[in-house]
């Protein structure tokens, strides 16, 4: 075997080292060097700009470190609280947006203008706007409300609102499923709603499940808003230590910070599941 | 619906080119029946009255160029399209066209009846890919007619290995060849255990290595003496297998005939354009006479020139190991 069909990856593969050329080895050593380089750099910047930006509050004795460490744990207490409005929340939400989804793609016109209407009010008017109305004003109209716990009605709030969103989302995803198989479910003799539920929907499930990601990363964040309602989650525990002790910075660096770090966390954890949906696209 | 009191307006209509076929039993009536079928699409009119009748265990070939109307008038037969005006008829279920009250709870029911005993094999397989191979077999009969589940794989197995993709059951879709799709796609419509079997292009999608696989299916359904309605594009199957060939052009039959008329003898000027262009040139001779043309693996039975429908009781006891791939194919259908 010559040194040159070697470097082009024989078949067989166990070519010894010094049959490939010098030159290839010097480009993949190069290459290595440049993305090491690159990943360096990228790190060290980050680092420069949030820990010049630490230090300088220090240098200007702006913050108070001792203050941050003594109520940090008592802030991430609710990272709990968050994670669990959150989840229920785009739990909940999902369930608005098949409805929603399917009033929109529903031949029946008060079905589809009463989903409509939800789509429309729930889109033109503020999230924050919608949690008061459902803590301040709702009660006016209906006394019980005064009684339902705040995290009910802010967790309600939240997932009435993101169903609105999700439910274009998943109109966009039940269209996107191709218009044969609903061909051959009919033809096999399928009533519309088997169609639906044990055909279209779990491919369109499918489609959408990396929007469903991305949607859950945001009502973690948007959750920080029921904190107006005085649900004891992340957002609220970070204001009530701060405003009672004057040291708002200190408090919201620590909630920014978490929520980061947390949003961080489920971007890796939406990736990875993606590329494994993509493998088990391959396969299915 | 016909009823004793209204008197049937379909009485005179009738396929004045259909006759029983080689293997339809004596006194059969026909299994299925389009009776002076209409379809606008808008002001496109592309049915002009389509009239077909098929006897139980015939195979029918539906030729012509694309746009003929062949696609459609299928799509007719199980209401994939609302016909605009007329009647379809299987298995003595008549459904009137009602293009105005499509969405009626009892016109959809009557629809859902037809389609039970017409099934459907699609161009684009169109497996349902979120499930494997036998949960697309079972699915319907399991939620649409009420089979139990054991009973449901065993019928989908029989079919499974009929097609010849018994160790294929746990797979999903995408891991299968086209090919292989398609197969398991006429063994989905199989487990349904209809009257007729419609084939919408079935190899037109595939890979020209892949042709000969799906024709050899049908072909042994079709010498087995499954009733099939098939648009193809395909002569050697449709000059192999049918017993009619029906050549469509701008929405009626131009031309009807046993294969080797129409074929290979066709009269009317524009059928023998259209297989000129559909099997090439050199293949037309003088006298209008189409050879064969070279088919390689899609070669359908075996060695020797192509048979014609009429010798098909011999076919039948054929010894069926001279199909390679489709020994284990034993028996009669049901069909």
């Amino acid at each position: 075997m010559t040194a040159s069909s070697g470097a082009l990856g024989a078949p067989g593969g166990s070519v010894p080292a010094s049959a490939t050329p010098p030159i290839v080895l010097a480009i993949a050593d190069q290459r290595q060097r440049q993305r090491r380089r690159f990943r360096l750099i990228f790190i060290a910047t980050w680092f420069v700009v949030i820990g010049g930006a630490l230090l300088g509050l220090v240098a200007g004795g702006k913050i108070d470190f001792a203050f941050m460490g003594e109520w940090t744990p008592y802030i991430i207490g609710g990272v709990t609280t968050t994670i669990y409005v959150a989840v229920i929340s785009i739990a909940i939400a999902i369930v608005f947006a098949v409805f929603g989804a399917l009033g929109r793609l529903s031949s029946n016109s008060i079905l589809y203008s009463l989903s409509t209407l939800y789509v429309s009010m729930v889109r033109g008017t503020p999230l924050l706007v919608q949690i008061l109305f459902i803590y301040l004003a709702l009660p006016q109209i209906v006394p019980f409300v005064n009684d339902v716990p705040k995290e009910v009605l802010g967790i309600f709030a939240l997932s009435f609102n993101y169903g609105a969103y999700m439910t274009e989302t998943f109109r966009a995803g039940i269209q996107a499923v191709p218009r044969g198989q609903t061909e051959a479910a009919q033809a096999l003799g399928m009533p519309a709603q088997i169609r639906m539920r044990r055909i279209v929907l779990p491919q369109a499930v499918r489609i959408i499940t990396p929007a469903i990601g991305n949607e859950f990363i945001s009502m973690v964040k948007d959750s920080s808003l029921v904190s107006v309602i005085g649900v004891p989650e992340l957002l609220w525990r970070a204001q009530r230590i701060g405003q009672s002790h004057f040291k708002g910075l200190e408090t919201l660096i620590v909630a920014a910070g978490i929520y980061w770090g947390l949003t961080i966390m489920l971007s890796l954890v939406q990736d990875r599941l993606e590329k494994r949906m993509a493998e088990s696209d391959r396969r299915i | 619906m016909t009823t004793n009191t209204t008197p049937d307006p379909y009485a005179a209509v009738r396929d004045e080119w259909a006759r029983p076929g080689a293997l339809t039993p004596t006194g059969a009536t026909p299994i299925v029946r389009t009776l002076a079928l209409e379809k606008y699409f808008g002001s496109n009119h592309v049915l002009r009255g389509v009239t077909l009748d098929v006897y139980p265990r015939e195979t029918i070939c539906l030729i012509g160029r694309s746009g003929s109307g062949k696609s459609t008038l299928l799509r007719c037969i199980n209401f994939l399209e609302e016909p605009t005006v007329g009647a379809v008829e299987v298995d003595g279920v008549r459904v009137n066209a009602d293009p105005l009250h499509a969405r009626d709870r009892n016109h959809r029911e009557q629809i859902r009846q037809i389609r039970m005993r017409a099934q459907m094999v699609f161009q684009e397989f169109n497996l349902f890919p979120h499930l494997k191979v036998i949960d697309n077999l079972i699915e319907a009969p399991v939620r649409v007619k009420g089979v139990s589940r054991d009973q449901a794989i065993a019928t989908a197995e029989k079919y499974l290995d009929k097609v010849g993709l018994s160790e294929k059951r746990d797979e999903y879709p995408a891991r299968l060849s086209g090919g292989q799709k398609q197969r398991v796609a006429i063994a989905r419509a199989l487990t349904m255990e209809p009257k007729v079997l419609l084939f919408d292009e079935p190899t037109s999608a595939l890979d020209p290595t892949l042709v000969g696989e799906v024709l050899n299916v049908m072909e042994e359904l079709a010498h087995e003496g499954a009733t099939m309605i098939v648009v193809t594009h395909e002569m050697a199957f449709a000059r192999e297998a049918a017993d009619r060939v029906y050549f469509i052009e701008e929405g009626v039959f131009l031309e009807v005939g046993p294969p080797e008329q129409v074929i290979e003898n066709p009269r009317d000027p524009r059928t023998r354009e259209f297989l000129a262009r559909t099997l090439g040139a050199a293949h037309v001779h003088q006298g209008g006479a189409i050879h064969e043309p070279e088919r390689g693996a899609a070669h359908l039975h075996g060695e020797g020139p192509a048979h014609g429908r009429d010798d098909h009781g011999d076919h039948d006891d054929r010894p069926l190991s001279g199909h390679a791939d489709m020994g284990h194919i034993e028996g009669r259908d049901h069909l």
